[in-house]
């Protein structure tokens, strides 16, 4: 919450959003954080299909995947899934 | 006063005077189930449904939870949509009720006020309503079945004008008004297509940035009633309120506009006074009890004796200046509750309307009387028997008990 989120008579009735959920960082509740050992990696892309909110991203241009951490809640599951162990959940 | 308009006289019972008033508003959908007293309300709409004198989609839902939840959904695509329900349904409606106000849906319900379990019964009381006064609705209660037929038609408009946007029900007294038949003025459907027009949407800002109607619209994506936490929340409650607000001066506009047209008023919409202005000893209650209170003024009256009724027509948004300012040159007031709030002290009505009168210049002595529960028959002579003991009041200058229970067996 900060001074500069709307007042109550600014903002639209019955909470329609005036933002879309693109703006909405999710990424901010997490505990936990996803920390990639590359050495290990074998960009198998398992963890971009499994995580729920679509956080891991391939990037062409660099040839590796990323985290979006502005959107993991730090799950786990990418972790969990991971088959060569590559991923490990590090308390933030 | 004089009507505008042709009227016809009908003989309905008060559930058949609110079946009529939907009819005739021309409502989409109707999505409810049956419960006693409400019953006659839902049968002789699914009657004209029937026999296609509407143009209403009647959903038959399998509990009043998924009568209100389908409500809400009808008023979020734009229709005009009514419900009626009665004390166990409307506690199984619960949850939805605090929805449909948030989500700002202006959805009309009757409600037959029927007493709460246990033990079972059937019968009026306000228990059911009184329960449910800070679910966001707006409440009016009827004194008898031409008031019941008048609201129901001024409800649509209240509820969905552009500074309101509030869910109303009305409150019509089980039995006593919802199974008895009455003489009921009724308008011409002409008439009252043109009195409640059709329903009017405010325009939001969507995630789009586009300035739209307030509706489901797949041209026109937007998201009713999304998760809001300590940031948002608040800020949204607010704006429930200040509805709620508006509601006070919107309610008194229609009910105005709708005296032009028939020649029927009830006060100012708000609040009825009847022999209030030099009364002395004052009685506050709510719905159909408020015709048993005037019939003994007259007598009192005819015997010297100064006394008045204020009936509460509107008690959500509570019209509290206005009572205090109908008050405050009473000596003695006493408020009559259809209704309990257990460990309150008393009932909802007098908790606030001694609120009300905190802050006027001269404060009459007030006392509660419970009255009525279970369908209880309240008689004129015990009505006498409270303006009695305000007689004593205004001269011992002593309240004994400030609670008492009417009728009630020692």
């Amino acid at each position: 919450m900060s001074s500069k989120d709307k007042g109550w008579r600014e903002i639209s009735p019955a909470g329609v959003c005036w933002k879309s959920s693109g703006t909405y960082l999710t990424g901010d509740w997490k505990t936990y954080t996803p920390v990639r050992d590359t050495e290990k990696c074998t960009k198998c892309l398992l963890c971009t299909i499994y995580c729920p909110d679509g956080a891991i991203h391939w990037k062409k241009d660099k040839g590796d995947i990323e985290f979006d951490l502005s959107f993991c809640k730090g799950c786990g599951i990418c972790a969990n899934e991971c088959p060569t162990k590559a991923i490990t959940m590090k308390i933030e | 006063m004089k009507s505008a308009v042709k009227q016809e006289v009908h003989g309905l019972n008060g559930d058949e005077a609110v079946a009529l008033a939907v009819k005739q508003a021309d409502v989409d959908v109707v999505a409810a189930y049956p419960i006693t007293p409400q019953t006659i309300i839902v049968e002789k709409f699914s009657e004209y449904v029937a026999s296609g004198e509407v143009n209403t989609e009647y959903v038959c839902t399998e509990s009043e939870h998924s009568a209100m939840a389908a409500c809400l959904a009808a008023s979020a695509v734009g229709a005009r949509t009514f419900t009626a329900t009665a004390s166990a349904g409307m506690a199984l409606m619960h949850e939805m009720l605090f929805v449909t106000s948030g989500c700002r849906a202006p959805v009309v319900m009757a409600v037959a006020n029927r007493a709460l379990s246990a033990p079972l019964n059937i019968h009026g009381d306000h228990s059911d309503s009184m329960a449910e006064r800070d679910s966001g609705w707006i409440q009016m209660y009827a004194e008898n079945a031409q008031e019941v037929y008048d609201s129901m038609l001024q409800a649509f408009r209240i509820a969905e004008h552009l500074d309101v946007q509030l869910p109303v029900m009305v409150g019509l007294d089980g039995f006593t008004l919802s199974h008895t038949l009455e003489n009921v003025q009724v308008m011409l459907d002409d008439v009252v297509s043109r009195f409640v027009g059709t329903r009017q949407l405010p325009n939001v800002v969507t995630h789009e940035g586009k300035t739209v109607p307030y509706k489901l619209d797949p041209a026109n994506p937007m998201t009713m009633g999304p998760v809001a936490l300590q940031n948002y929340y608040f800020e949204f409650k607010r704006q429930q309120e200040e509805a709620m607000q508006n509601a006070l001066r919107i309610i008194q506009q229609i009910h105005d506009e709708y005296a032009e047209l028939t020649g029927r008023r009830y006060g100012d919409g708000l609040l009825e006074q009847y022999q209030l202005d030099d009364a002395e000893i004052a009685i506050v209650c709510a719905g159909s009890t408020a015709g048993t209170v005037k019939t003994v003024i007259d007598d009192l009256r005819a015997g010297g004796i100064k006394a008045g009724l204020l009936r509460i027509r509107t008690f959500r948004p509570f019209p509290a200046i206005q009572i205090a300012k109908s008050l405050e040159k009473a000596k003695a007031v006493a408020v009559m509750d259809k209704s309990i709030s257990f460990g309150g002290n008393g009932g909802a009505l007098f908790h606030e309307t001694r609120h009300a009168l905190y802050d006027a210049h001269t404060r009459p002595y007030m006392v509660n009387y419970v009255y009525g529960l279970g369908g209880r028959d309240v008689s004129p002579s015990q009505i006498r028997g409270i303006y009695e003991d305000l007689r004593k009041i205004m001269q011992t200058k002593h309240v004994d008990e400030l609670v008492k229970y009417v009728g009630l067996r020692e």
